[in-house]
C-alpha cells in the first residue's frame, strides 16, 4: 500500500467538502448507521458503570438507578435506543449480502436469511428480558 | 497493521452481530423502561446472585469487549472517511483500539474481582 501524501502535482484532486455526506439521502443514512457505532459503545460504558454499582453494594445501586433516572441520562440513553435500533435494523438487513448461504446447490433467498436473523433477535431479546426481570 | 486487519473485521462483524442482538433490550430495560417506572427493576439481592455466576460474568465480558471493537473499527472509518483525516491514520488507530482495549481490559478485571 502507498502511504498518504499531502500533494502530488501530478495528479488533480479536487476538494471535497467535510459535508460532502449532507448531499445526498442515501449519503446522510451511510454516516448516521456508521455513528450508530458511537451508542454501541455508549451501551458498553453504561453497562460498566452497572456492573461497578452491583458489585459496589446496595446502596451505591440505589444511586445507579437514580442517576438512569435524570433527564439528561434519560434523553442520552433515549437517543442512544434509537441509534442501536437503527443499527441492528441496518446490520440484519444486511445480513443477506454479508453471508451467501446454499442449500441443495441453490442460494437460500435473502428474505428467509433476514428473516431468521429477525426471528433470532426476538428470541434473544425474550430471553434477556425475563433473565433480568425475573426475581 | 496489515496483519491485523482480517482479525479487525472479524471482531467488527462479531461485536456488530451482537450489538444488533442484545442491545436493543439491554437498553430499553436498564435506560428506559426501569427509570421510566414501567418494570420493577430486579431485587438487589437476586442481580448479586446473577453476577456471582461464572457464566454471568463471561456472559458480560463479551457483552462489553467485542461491541467496543465494533465501535472503534466502525468510528475509525468515519473520521477518515467523515472528516478526511487520513493523515492522523496513526493517531486514529491508537484511540479507537486503544479504547476497545482498555475498555475490555477494566470490564475483565471489574468481573474477575467480583
Amino acid at each position: 500500500m502507498s502511504r498518504h501524501t499531502a500533494f502530488h502535482p501530478r495528479w488533480y484532486r479536487p476538494r471535497v467538502s467535510v459535508w460532502w455526506w449532507l448531499e445526498k439521502r442515501a449519503y446522510a443514512l451511510f454516516v448516521l448507521r456508521e455513528t450508530s457505532s458511537v451508542f454501541v459503545a455508549l451501551v458498553a460504558g453504561t453497562t460498566l458503570l452497572q456492573v461497578r454499582a452491583v458489585k459496589a453494594g446496595p446502596e451505591a445501586y440505589a444511586r445507579f438507578l437514580e442517576w438512569l433516572g435524570t433527564p439528561p441520562v434519560l434523553a442520552v440513553h433515549a437517543l442512544a435506543f434509537a441509534f442501536v435500533l437503527f443499527h441492528a435494523v441496518t446490520w440484519f438487513n444486511l445480513a443477506p449480502k454479508a453471508m451467501t448461504l446454499r442449500l441443495g446447490g441453490k442460494k437460500v433467498p435473502d428474505a428467509v436469511i433476514a428473516a431468521a436473523n429477525y426471528a433470532g433477535w426476538i428470541l434473544a431479546s425474550a430471553l434477556v428480558a425475563f433473565l433480568m426481570l425475573r426475581d | 497493521m496489515q496483519k491485523a486487519t482480517p482479525l479487525l473485521w472479524l471482531l467488527f462483524s462479531a461485536g456488530g452481530t451482537l450489538a444488533a442482538l442484545l442491545y436493543p433490550v439491554h437498553l430499553a430495560l436498564v435506560g428506559l423502561a426501569i427509570p421510566l417506572g414501567l418494570v420493577e427493576p430486579a431485587a438487589y439481592e437476586s442481580l448479586r446472585t446473577l453476577l456471582a455466576h461464572p457464566l454471568t460474568r463471561l456472559y458480560l465480558l463479551v457483552f462489553v469487549s467485542l461491541p467496543l471493537f465494533h465501535w472503534a473499527h466502525r468510528f475509525r472509518y468515519t473520521l477518515y472517511d467523515g472528516l478526511q483525516l487520513k493523515h492522523l491514520t496513526p493517531l486514529i488507530v491508537a484511540l479507537c483500539y486503544g479504547t476497545a482495549l482498555v475498555g475490555t481490559a477494566l470490564c475483565a478485571w471489574m468481573l474477575w474481582t467480583v
